[in-house]
């Protein structure tokens, strides 16, 4: 039996589910929290709105970046390449759209491989040699089968939450409803317990956005067998990327303002803390490494 | 993939199934009997070849290998779009002589643990009207679709819809039509 060339990377699975616990973690303490406070109302408004958010997800990540969707007809290279791919990966082939926008980018969303869509600028392929422009497609297809949406959608629930309840305990009197004379006013409680929460969740959620990034560079490289290709339409497109403020559709953020002093050591990068992408060095040397995988003596 | 996998976004490349391959000469007599259309004894395979040596020198080995009987040689080229092609001459009613061959390349990818790069496999046939028309066979699905170009980068759907009505008892026929990715200019065709 032949041993595959294709190797999974348990470091990052076991960063990844550490991150997830850590998540769900936070997730009991808030609900908790809630459902002592306010009853399980304000938990099911949340849900509704974020699952109405994952549902369209199609719709929306197309219309805020402009995209339409191409036939074979209009864009038959495009579509070629993608057939090619779902017919490598196995999986079923999304809808194809097209940006006209000069923003060297390229996205997938969807809540399901069924439902999916991939996205390229005209700024992508007309930067991108065909083979980087592929490597960038399996790498958006990976997300697509991974199931990103889905995931990403799931994890910032909690984020959102905290947002939300951080929102209402300062603006409105909510704290006042149940008893408040015995000390502690519950609305500081609920106040600072989401504040801590909204902070973790934040760097939790962005470290597992990064997780998932790489893990979609390591299927789309071992998907087309490229990885050089990959990493030098990383290294094309970062110069021009670091300019865009966020690609990331799929995370809400209510607000950010109380993101500015975080409990972190000095000397450590907080860019690295704060972005949804791993740094260029790091998904570099991890296409590095599968590209040795792949030309190493079998 | 399981929705652990998923969730952890470790998808596994999609292996090959290469026994179905063995089911195109029953399907070929068919093809002949009930639509006229006749095989070339064309046929090839096409990969992802992947980066690096290791890759480079086992496609060597597989020419090498299928150049060893006498007869003609096996062609390589590469496509626009990066895909490598291994094109296989036999005589035209040497259909299962033709499946061999295929699967000789196949199987040898497979054992050196690069069957996740294969493709797609392509039988070359000619239609009564001496039009090109292929049939497909996709390797992580195990299934056929037909492909009938016609000029102009249009396919004859009618005739491909005929074949497909025509195979449903030799051959496991790809159920989602989406999956029926044209294939122009195809080495084989």
């Amino acid at each position: 039996m032949a041993r595959s060339r294709y190797l999974p990377d348990r470091g990052l699975t076991a960063r990844m589910v550490f991150t997830m616990f850590l998540l769900g973690l936070l997730f009991v303490v808030l609900g908790a929290v809630l459902v002592r406070y306010l009853g399980a109302l304000g938990l099911i408004l949340i849900a509704g709105f974020l699952v109405a958010q994952w549902f369209f997800s199609d719709r929306v990540a197309l219309y805020s970046m402009g995209g339409k969707e191409v036939s074979p007809q209009e864009a038959p290279e495009l579509h070629a390449m993608v057939d090619r791919l779902c017919a490598l990966a196995d999986m079923p082939k999304p809808k194809v759209a097209i940006a006209d926008t000069d923003v060297p980018n390229a996205f997938a969303t969807g809540r399901s491989p069924q439902r999916a869509v991939v996205c390229a600028t005209t700024g992508i392929m007309r930067r991108l040699t065909p083979a980087e422009l592929e490597g960038v497609l399996s790498h958006e297809l990976s997300h697509v089968a991974h199931r990103d949406v889905t995931v990403m959608t799931i994890a910032s629930f909690v984020g959102v939450l905290a947002g939300f309840l951080t929102r209402i305990a300062l603006f409105s009197g909510m704290g006042n409803r149940r008893g408040n004379d015995n000390g502690t006013p519950i609305v500081l409680i609920i106040t600072l317990v989401s504040v801590v929460v909204y902070a973790l969740s934040f760097l939790l959620t962005r470290a597992l956005s990064r997780y998932r990034e790489l893990a979609a560079d390591r299927a789309g490289a071992t998907l087309t067998g490229q990885p050089s290709a990959l990493a030098s339409a990383l290294v094309k497109i970062s110069g021009e990327m670091s300019r865009i403020p966020s690609r990331d559709l799929r995370q809400v953020e209510p607000f950010n303002a109380f993101f500015f002093t975080p409990a972190v050591a000095p000397g450590f990068s907080l860019s690295s803390l704060f972005s949804t992408h791993p740094p260029i060095e790091r998904r570099l040397e991890q296409l590095s490494r599968i590209s040795a995988q792949l030309g190493g003596p079998g | 993939m399981s929705w652990l996998d998923r969730a952890l976004g470790r998808s596994k490349p999609a292996a090959p199934d290469l026994d179905q391959l063995f089911a195109v000469p029953d399907a070929a007599l068919t093809l002949e009997s009930a639509i006229g259309i006749h095989p070339t004894g064309l046929g090839s395979v096409s990969f992802r070849a992947a980066e690096g040596g290791a890759f480079a020198s086992l496609t060597d080995d597989v020419q090498a290998l299928l150049d060893a009987d006498e007869g003609p040689k096996v062609e390589r080229s590469v496509d626009q779009f990066g895909y490598t092609w291994l094109l296989v001459r036999r005589e035209p009613d040497d259909i299962p002589g033709l499946v061999t061959d295929l699967h000789a390349i196949n199987s040898t990818l497979q054992d050196h643990g690069f069957g996740p790069s294969l493709l797609c496999s392509l039988i070359g046939f000619r239609t009564p009207a001496d039009a090109p028309f292929g049939l497909v066979y996709l390797y992580k699905r195990g299934t056929f679709y037909p492909f009938a170009p016609t000029t102009d980068q249009q396919r004859d759907n009618a005739l491909e819809l005929q074949v497909r009505g025509q195979l449903a008892n030799d051959l496991r026929v790809e159920p989602d039509l989406a999956r029926w990715f044209p294939v122009w200019g195809a080495p084989g065709l």
